[in-house]
């Protein structure tokens, strides 16, 4: 294996400019000539920072491997955060593996900058990280702001007012759980999959919690018009105050939030405002780094954004094979799972494993939705069954292919699915 | 090779499932079940499974 980790940047770059990269990646990989890859930075310690450094050892680099967190966390599980964390103060959502990895954790500061043509990681006034080959994994933030863009503002009265919070980091999440034994009224601004899924987290402690979502139904993008219905329903009848095409316009309060306005007027009481408006890619520290960064981390198909520079999970946006190379950005824990194994193979110029379909899940009021492909409003939905008991199977098309499904229920047809799909990667 | 799946631990993700069903598959109540001693062939796609477990349950040994 000492062989595949000698390949230099140089040779990857050639890899990205040569058609046939079967031909180009075997002689990457034979080859023991130019730079050799003895220092590998990753920016950002998450789930897709440390399966990138799992896959490296695996493959038999035996060189440094240095890992940025933001976070004063080692890598942990972000999907607890919402549900059983939440209700359970010994919970557990550690990753396991950390201290074999033979790494240095340089935690509770991020990237600051990247030098490229230096080949430096920046970390503020600390001292800067020198690499041969670097991995961007540095995930998304919270969004915080009703608009992007310059004119966005923050919500009025929401700035720095304590009760107003996002949920994201294990740091959020424990405060969050904190704050639930006061039994607060809770406001959350947004049904998305995170919204949602902390509606039905906190209505299973009973608690009141109103659910602001500006679309005409929730999870309307992910899922479409019908399915967002059918999750509606399930809100309305576990209790949910559900709220739909409305906005929070304001939060206010004395020393810290007492009410929240919408935009139709309505004011609310409540104790806490949970912003889940979604996720940003964590990008402004490689503003002016040479990168091209549009909505993402723009990566080839071996998921590399320079020579010697790979990007994965929530940051990168990558050509994606079911949509014919349209570039996307994938959430999905699964996908920070196979990008940040990819990540680590294509800056090792080893061979691509097959690629993995996208596949997430999602826990609402004892239902779990899976998803395999790609779903949601940009693609023709397909009712394949609709139960009266709430399980459900949809399938989505674009140009008459099917490139996803959704069900809660039906596991066994969406492996099917799933194989169908599998065959866009052959 | 031998692959073990800690059932305690498992959330039925499904996610091995979709790495490798060759190896995973859920049954008629929806619990995973799974082939203990797959051919090496399946190597990579049950190496796969292990990393995308979300509750990390799945072990493979005997190199």
């Amino acid at each position: 294996m000492r062989h595949i980790a000698t390949a230099g940047a140089h040779l990857a770059m050639r890899r990205i400019d040569t058609a046939g990269a079967g031909l180009a990646m075997r002689r990457v990989a034979t080859t023991t000539a130019g730079l050799a890859m003895r220092r590998i930075a990753i920016a950002g310690a998450g789930l897709a920072g440390l399966t990138a450094a799992q896959e490296l050892r695996r493959l038999g680099y035996d060189g440094e491997i240095s890992l940025v967190g933001a976070e004063r966390h080692r890598p942990y599980r972000r999907p607890p955060l919402s549900k059983e964390f939440l209700l359970d103060p010994e919970a557990d959502v550690a990753l396991p593996g950390t201290g074999e990895l033979g790494a240095t954790w340089l935690l509770g500061q991020p990237a600051t900058g990247l030098d490229l043509a230096g080949r430096r990681l920046l970390r503020g006034a600390l001292e800067p990280v020198a690499f041969d080959g670097l991995i961007i994994a540095t995930g998304a933030r919270a969004r915080t702001l009703p608009g992007t863009g310059a004119r966005a503002r923050t919500l009025p009265g929401t700035a720095g007012l304590p009760g107003v919070v996002t949920l994201r980091g294990l740091d959020d999440a424990r405060a969050l759980r904190a704050a639930l034994g006061a039994r607060p009224r809770v406001v959350i601004a947004g049904a998305g999959f995170l919204g949602s899924e902390l509606a039905a987290t906190l209505r299973s402690l009973d608690l009141p919690v109103t659910l602001v979502e500006p679309g005409r139904v929730p999870l309307r993008r992910p899922l479409g018009e019908r399915l967002g219905a059918v999750i509606a329903d399930l809100h309305r009848a576990h209790g949910v105050d559900l709220r739909l095409g409305r906005r929070v316009a304001a939060a206010a309060g004395t020393g810290r939030v007492e009410h929240v306005r919408l935009d139709d007027g309505t004011v609310l009481p409540a104790d806490l405002l949970v912003v889940a408006l979604g996720a940003e890619p964590e990008l402004g520290w490689l503003h002016g780094s040479g990168l091209r960064l549009d909505g993402g981390v723009v990566t080839d198909r071996h998921g590399l954004a320079a020579p010697g520079v790979a990007a994965a999970g929530d940051v990168a946006r990558r050509p994606s094979v079911l949509l014919g190379g349209e570039l996307v950005r994938v959430e999905h824990y699964s996908a920070a799972v196979e990008q940040g194994a990819h990540a680590a193979r294509s800056l090792l110029g080893a061979a691509a494993p097959p690629g993995a379909v996208p596949s997430f899940w999602c826990d609402l009021y004892g239902h779990r939705l899976r998803s395999v492909g790609v779903t949601g409003t940009g693609y023709r939905p397909r009712l394949v069954h609709l139960e009266p008991d709430g399980r459900f199977l949809v399938e989505y098309q674009r140009d008459g292919r099917v490139v996803g499904a959704v069900t809660a229920g039906f596991v066994r047809h969406l492996s099917a699915y799933r194989h169908l799909l599998a065959e866009a990667y052959a | 090779m031998r692959v073990r799946v800690d059932l305690t631990l498992c959330e039925t993700h499904a996610q091995c499932v979709f790495a490798a069903p060759a190896v995973f598959a859920l049954d008629d109540d929806d619990e995973l079940v799974y082939d203990a001693t797959p051919g090496d062939a399946l190597r990579p796609a049950v190496e796969q499974a292990v990393l995308s477990c979300p509750v990390r349950a799945i072990s493979l040994d005997g190199d």
